[in-house]
C-alpha cells in the first residue's frame, strides 16, 4: 500500500479570522512496507501530517492519495498509535483490543483469539484481564499497539507513541517495535522529536522545518536491523540532524524570545569522541 | 448516637415540656397515648405504610425514567450542537434554578390535582440537572477517546453507546444522585400538597388528625428510604466506577 500526499497544504483559522499556516506544499510517498520517521521542532505540523493520513483531518488545499485512491475520513487500513495510550479505561485490557475487530462484526470468540495473540506479540498475555489504570506506561503503550495491530492495518500511524515514556522502557519497546515491524512488515510512519529513536528505528527520516510546516531534508538510514544503538553509522546521522534540526530551532526560538538571544553553537553535542579517550 | 437522641427524645417527652401530642414518646408509652415506633410498627403490620411507600416509590421511580431519559437526550443535544448549547442551553441553567414545587401552580392548571400534576413536579425537578450533568459529561468526553474509536471505524450510534456513554459515566452517576435528590424532594412536596396516598400524603392526613406519632414515624420511613437509596444504589455504582477507573476517592 503506497501513501502519497500530493502539495498539501493546511490552513487553520485563528479566533481573529486570521488564518495561519500549518503546512506549506507538503509532498511525501511512503512505500509498502517502509518505516519513515517524520521528525521536527514542535509546532512544525508533523501531528497534522498524521491526521491528515489518519483521515482524522483533511488538507486545505492538495490530496491524500492511497493506492492512488482518493481518501475522506479514517479507516481500519490506517490505524494510529497516540502518544497518550488512549485505553478505554472502563474496558479491561482484552475488551480494549478486541474493541475494533468486534467493531468489524467479527466473532466474539474468534475476537479474543486474535487479541490474545496481539497481547502475546507485545509481551503482555497475562495481563488480559488487567484494568488499564493497573498498568504502566510502557504497559499502556502495549496495549495500544496491540490493539492497533488486531486491526491488521496496512499502515501503522504511531503518533510520539513513546515520548512520555522513561528512558529504560523506551529502549525495551524501540527492540519490539523493530521485532514487531520486521514480523509483520507493516509500513509504519512515526512522529517523534526523539533524533535518537527516529534515527534507531526508520528506514528513511524526514525532517520538517517550521513555520510553516515544510518537508526540508531527507536522510536514508542504512545500517542493518536489528539496530545497535552504538552504530557508529548512527551516531553519525545522528549528528548530521542534529546540526539541521538546530537551524530550525534556532529560528523558533528567535522567534519566541526575540532577535536578543542567539543559541550557542554545539554546545549540547557532545565531542563524539570523548568516550574513546581523547581526554587522557 | 441514635441511642443518644432517642433518650434525649424520650426525655423531653416525659417531662411534660410539650404536650405528648406535639412531643409523642418514641417507644414508651406512660398514659396509653400513641408512641412512634408502636404506630410505625402498626403501620407497617397493617400495611398502611408500606402501601403509601409503595406508591410513592412507583411515582418516583416514573417520574425518574422520564426525567433521565429527557435529560441524557437533551445534555445530547447540548452537547453535540453549537446552537442548542447557546438557546437551550442557558434555557436548562435557569430552570434548573428554580425550585420544582414552583411550578405546582401551574401543574394544577394543567392537569388538575391529581397523579399527573405530581409526576410532572418530579420530572421537571429532576430533568434539568440530569441534562446539566449529562451536557458536562459529553462535552468532557476525553477528545483522544473519540479520535482512538473513529480511527478503529466507530461513529455515529456506535460511538455514543461504547464511547461517549461510558466514559461520561462519572459524571452521569453524580448527576444521577443530584437528579434523585431533587426528585425526591419533589415528590414529598407535591404529594403533601395534593395527592391520594402516597408518604407525602400520609405525612399531611397525620396534621390533619393532629397525630405527630404518625407524622414521625412516616418522617422516619421517608429518611431511612432516602439514606437506602442513596447509600446502596448511587454509592455503590459511584464505588465500584471508581474502582474500575483506578480513581482515588481521597485528595
Amino acid at each position: 500500500m503506497q501513501v502519497e500526499l500530493q502539495q498539501v497544504n493546511k490552513l487553520f483559522q485563528k479566533e481573529n479570522g486570521q488564518s495561519l499556516q500549518v503546512l506549506e506544499n507538503i509532498n511525501l510517498t511512503i512505500q509498502q512496507g517502509e518505516f519513515l520517521s517524520l521528525i521536527g521542532p514542535s509546532g512544525c505540523g508533523k501531528s497534522t501530517i498524521l491526521h491528515i493520513i489518519a483521515g482524522l483531518e483533511f488538507p486545505s488545499e492538495g490530496q491524500l492519495l492511497i493506492n492512488g485512491q482518493q481518501v475522506k475520513g479514517p479507516g481500519p487500513d490506517r490505524i494510529v498509535v497516540f502518544q497518550e495510550s488512549g485505553l478505554f479505561p472502563w474496558m479491561n485490557v482484552l475488551e480494549n483490543v478486541m474493541y475494533g475487530l468486534l467493531l468489524k462484526k467479527m466473532k466474539r470468540k474468534e475476537a479474543e483469539e486474535k487479541a490474545m495473540d496481539a497481547l502475546r506479540m507485545v509481551h503482555l498475555g497475562r495481563f488480559s484481564k488487567a484494568f488499564p489504570h493497573e498498568l504502566s506506561g510502557g504497559m499502556k503503550q502495549r496495549v495500544a499497539i496491540a490493539r492497533a495491530l488486531v486491526m491488521d492495518p496496512d499502515i501503522l500511524l504511531m503518533d510520539e507513541p513513546f515520548a512520555a515514556l522513561d528512558e529504560q522502557t523506551r529502549m525495551v519497546l524501540h527492540y519490539e517495535l523493530q521485532e514487531i515491524w520486521q514480523k509483520t512488515k507493516k509500513t509504519v510512519v512515526f512522529i517523534t522529536h526523539n533524533i535518537r529513536e527516529a534515527v534507531m528505528l526508520s528506514q528513511r527520516i524526514v525532517l520538517m522545518g517550521t513555520r510553516p510546516g515544510i518537508l526540508k531534508k531527507e536522510f536514508l538510514v542504512e545500517a542493518a536491523f536489528p539496530r545497535d544503538p552504538s552504530d557508529s553509522v548512527l551516531v553519525h546521522l545522528e549528528k548530521r540532524i542534529l546540526a539541521s534540526l538546530e537551524q530550525e530551532m534556532e529560528k523558533v526560538l528567535k522567534e519566541e524570545m526575540g532577535d536578543d538571544y542567539r543559541l550557542q553553537k554545539d554546545a549540547h553535542v557532545s565531542d563524539p569522541l570523548y568516550h574513546l579517550g581523547s581526554d587522557i | 448516637m441514635l441511642a443518644i437522641l432517642f433518650i434525649i427524645w424520650e426525655a423531653i417527652s416525659k417531662s411534660g415540656l410539650f404536650p405528648t401530642i406535639m412531643w409523642p414518646p418514641l417507644l414508651f408509652s406512660s398514659h396509653g397515648e400513641a408512641t412512634v415506633l408502636g404506630t410505625l410498627f402498626q403501620g407497617i403490620a397493617d400495611g398502611r405504610i408500606l402501601e403509601a411507600t409503595g406508591r410513592t416509590l412507583s411515582r418516583l421511580a416514573l417520574g425518574f425514567v422520564i426525567a433521565i431519559t429527557v435529560g441524557l437526550t437533551l445534555g445530547y443535544l447540548i452537547a453535540r450542537f453549537k446552537w442548542v448549547d447557546d438557546t437551550l442551553g442557558f434555557l436548562v441553567t435557569a430552570l434548573q434554578s428554580v425550585p420544582s414545587i414552583v411550578w405546582l401552580p401551574l401543574a394544577i392548571v394543567w392537569f388538575g390535582l391529581g397523579e399527573t400534576a405530581i409526576l410532572f413536579i418530579v420530572t421537571i425537578g429532576a430533568t434539568w440537572t440530569m441534562t446539566v450533568s449529562a451536557s458536562t459529561g459529553f462535552k468532557n468526553v476525553p477528545g483522544l477517546f473519540l479520535r482512538v474509536a473513529k480511527t478503529m471505524g466507530s461513529s455515529g450510534f456506535h460511538l455514543l453507546r461504547t464511547v461517549i456513554l461510558p466514559a461520561s459515566v462519572p459524571h452521569l452517576i453524580s448527576g444521577l444522585r443530584v437528579a434523585w435528590a431533587f426528585a425526591w424532594r419533589a415528590l414529598m412536596a407535591g404529594e403533601l400538597v395534593g395527592a391520594s396516598g402516597g408518604l407525602g400524603h400520609l405525612l399531611e392526613m397525620g396534621r390533619a388528625l393532629q397525630s405527630m406519632d404518625l407524622v414521625l414515624s412516616v418522617m422516619i420511613i421517608i429518611g431511612v428510604i432516602g439514606t437506602i437509596i442513596d447509600n446502596q444504589v448511587f454509592m455503590r455504582m459511584e464505588r465500584s466506577v471508581m474502582k474500575k477507573w483506578g480513581i482515588s476517592a481521597q485528595l
